[in-house]
């Protein structure tokens, strides 16, 4: 009987063809609007939890904070990356760094960039490998010696491509130094291009020749996943605060990011904001589902007296219902396939002119899918029951 | 076949609306049909006829009164128990035709057969016959707009008779037709009712009537009289 009602549904729609495609749209928008959305929100937070993940796993980040009496924040030293090393239990590397934007020259060439005093400890700590070349020497590091490690983007802009740059002198604003190594692109997925945009120096130097302070812009610890990154931070802040002679009550003069608590967090948030924006889509979905139900209730009474025939011809209530339902689920749909189709186009145009990966999410278009069929039943059951409770001989007399 | 009549009508009424404004269609009606009966009901309008065919035909139940179709009752069934009554030994011809809008006359024909839930196959062969029997079978594919009103009826006939019904019931099948074309489906009715279906044909045309071997001529609803011996088919034009 299913087959039957099937049939007369695909003939009704095909012989309203116009009509049928008109009052699709509504489902179609919103199926596409919905899966657009949520594609569009997992490849945010893809991207954004690609970019954290550049930070390292099981990384905090300290840095200096302003707090509310405006008081200037107290920047960190080298005594305090030293001191967080010997204290605190279940770290593994501890490094300061700082930056600051300089022209590097080379060959000729100059190109903007910025040059990042750090160790090889804060490589440990933030995980960041080498493509070329070494790392500082102890002594490098102890005296500052006007050694760099330059990224790969550097690299591909003003150096020769297929020399190897390593022993080539460079000049970093007008400081000297001897390429010792080219660091591993922390850049991901066409992200953090910044990362990589960078010239290595020791930390001494650095402080020394550019930023004339003994002063350090942050402190990345990495710690042993054994150890909880909760009990780490807490015993960071103790520390810090310590050492920043913080009286009881008085606000921290400075923030800790945790990797994974920052991971989770920022998922949570796109997550969250995904699922409100893929709701107010959704709005749009139920708003075809209405359109469906008011053209099933204008067919309803234009098919009145067909009604009253195939109750006549011995059509029972629940056949009919049948099939004004099939036909209302049918509509929804072919909506949501074309919703479907539609959302794919646009969600992968949409990733890519935001720049965001575009990932395809199966559940996400089945789940659509089957809400699509779900507006049909809802929305199509009330014209169809109406059609049903028709009486055969009122509705054969119907003009 | 059995003595038992195919319908036994005892004391039928009708009552539409309530109280004051109470109208009572049918008064008490006995009426006996047998198989292979080609029966008409006659009458001016608001006499009843068109009650005593919806009763008849399963689509209304009586008020007071007993209504045995084959020995069942029908006053006693719900409304789907009527519709499958219908769809198995009843077939239905309106005055005005009443086929489905934009659909070619094979899938008007085939329609009943759908609701019975035969194959595809079975479908197709049976409309086709039915269509061949009204003599329209080169005409299956048009739809009904394509069609004459004689052809039309035609097509409602096929759709009637395609599930091979006990009894054919005519709701003025000849209302909406010209008179060459309201003798070609009387001849058509009285050749079916030949081959042994029984036909129950309401009118208020005498000339229609004149077809049927039996004709009970309606009145306020109530039975008027009774004129029976009418030979089917006496009544064609010399």
């Amino acid at each position: 009987m299913f087959g039957a009602t099937l049939l007369l549904a695909m003939r009704q729609i095909r012989r309203h063809l116009l009509r049928s495609s008109l009052t699709t749209i509504g489902i179609i928008i919103g199926v596409a609007a919905v899966i657009t959305m949520v594609t569009l929100g997992n490849g945010l937070t893809a991207s954004i939890q690609k970019q954290i993940a550049a930070l390292g796993s099981d990384v905090l980040i300290a840095f200096p904070q302003q707090t509310d009496d405006s008081r200037q924040p107290r920047p960190f030293k080298q005594d305090d990356v030293i001191a967080v090393r010997e204290q605190l239990a279940g770290v593994k590397s501890v490094a300061g760094e700082v930056n600051k934007n300089i022209h590097a020259f080379h060959n000729g060439q100059s190109w903007n960039s910025k040059v990042e005093g750090v160790s090889n400890a804060f490589m440990d700590a933030r995980g960041i490998g080498m493509d070329q070349g070494r790392r500082f020497t102890p002594a490098e590091e102890e005296s500052g010696a006007n050694v760099c490690i330059i990224g790969p983007k550097v690299l591909q802009e003003i150096f020769v491509a297929d020399v190897s740059p390593l022993g080539e002198q460079m000049r970093l604003d007008d400081v000297s130094c001897t390429v010792i190594g080219v660091f591993a692109s922390r850049a991901q997925g066409g992200n953090n291009q910044d990362d990589d945009n960078s010239v290595f120096m020791p930390l001494k130097n650095v402080q020394r020749r550019f930023t004339g302070a003994d002063t350090i812009g942050y402190i990345v610890i990495s710690y042993d996943p054994a150890y909880s990154g909760t009990v780490i931070q807490q015993s960071l802040i103790d520390l810090l605060r310590e050492r920043h002679r913080l009286q009881p009550g008085e606000p921290n003069d400075f923030n800790i990011i945790d990797s994974a608590a920052l991971n989770e967090t920022v998922g949570s948030v796109v997550a969250r904001l995904t699922v409100a924006v893929a709701a107010i889509a959704g709005i749009s979905l139920l708003v075809g589902g209405v359109g469906i139900m008011n053209i099933m209730l204008v067919s309803v009474t234009e098919r009145t007296r067909e009604i009253g025939i195939r109750l006549a011809i011995g059509a029972l209530a629940r056949e009919v219902r049948l099939q004004f339902l099939t036909e209302a689920v049918v509509l929804c749909c072919f909506g949501g396939l074309i919703g479907i189709l539609l959302a794919f186009g646009l969600s992968f145009g949409l990733a890519k002119a935001i720049d965001v990966p575009f990932v395809f999410s199966l559940p996400v278009n089945v789940i659509s899918f089957l809400f699509s069929a779900l507006m049909g039943v809802i929305f199509g059951y009330y014209p169809a029951r109406r059609a049903s409770r028709l009486d055969p001989i009122e509705a054969l007399r119907h003009e | 076949m059995t003595g038992e009549p195919l319908i036994d009508l005892k004391g039928i009424t009708k009552t539409y609306g309530q109280g004051t404004a109470a109208f009572q269609a049918l008064k008490g009606i006995d009426l006996s049909i047998a198989h292979g009966e080609f029966g008409a009901i006659m009458g001016a309008s608001g006499s009843g006829k068109s009650t005593m065919m919806n009763i008849l035909g399963c689509l209304d139940t009586p008020t007071s009164g007993i209504y045995s179709f084959k020995g069942v009752e029908v006053q006693a069934l719900t409304k789907d128990q009527r519709s499958l009554l219908r769809r198995k030994y009843l077939g239905f011809v309106f005055q005005g035709f009443n086929l489905l809008a934009r659909t070619s006359a094979l899938e008007n024909v085939e329609l009943p057969l759908l609701y019975r839930g035969e194959k595809k196959a079975v479908r197709r062969e049976a409309a086709m016959k039915a269509l061949d029997l009204v003599g329209l079978g080169p005409w299956a594919d048009h739809t009904p707009a394509e069609l004459s009103g004689g052809q039309q009826q035609r097509v409602a006939i096929a759709r009637a008779l395609v599930t091979e019904p006990e009894v054919l019931l005519a709701d003025e099948p000849t209302g909406n037709l010209d008179s060459e074309r309201s003798i070609e489906i009387m001849e058509l009715l009285t050749e079916l009712n030949r081959d042994g279906i029984t036909i129950l044909l309401v009118t208020h045309e005498p000339d229609m009537a004149a077809y049927a071997r039996t004709i009970v001529h309606f009145r306020d609803g109530l039975i008027e009289r009774t004129e029976r011996g009418h030979r089917s088919g006496a009544a064609v034009t010399a």
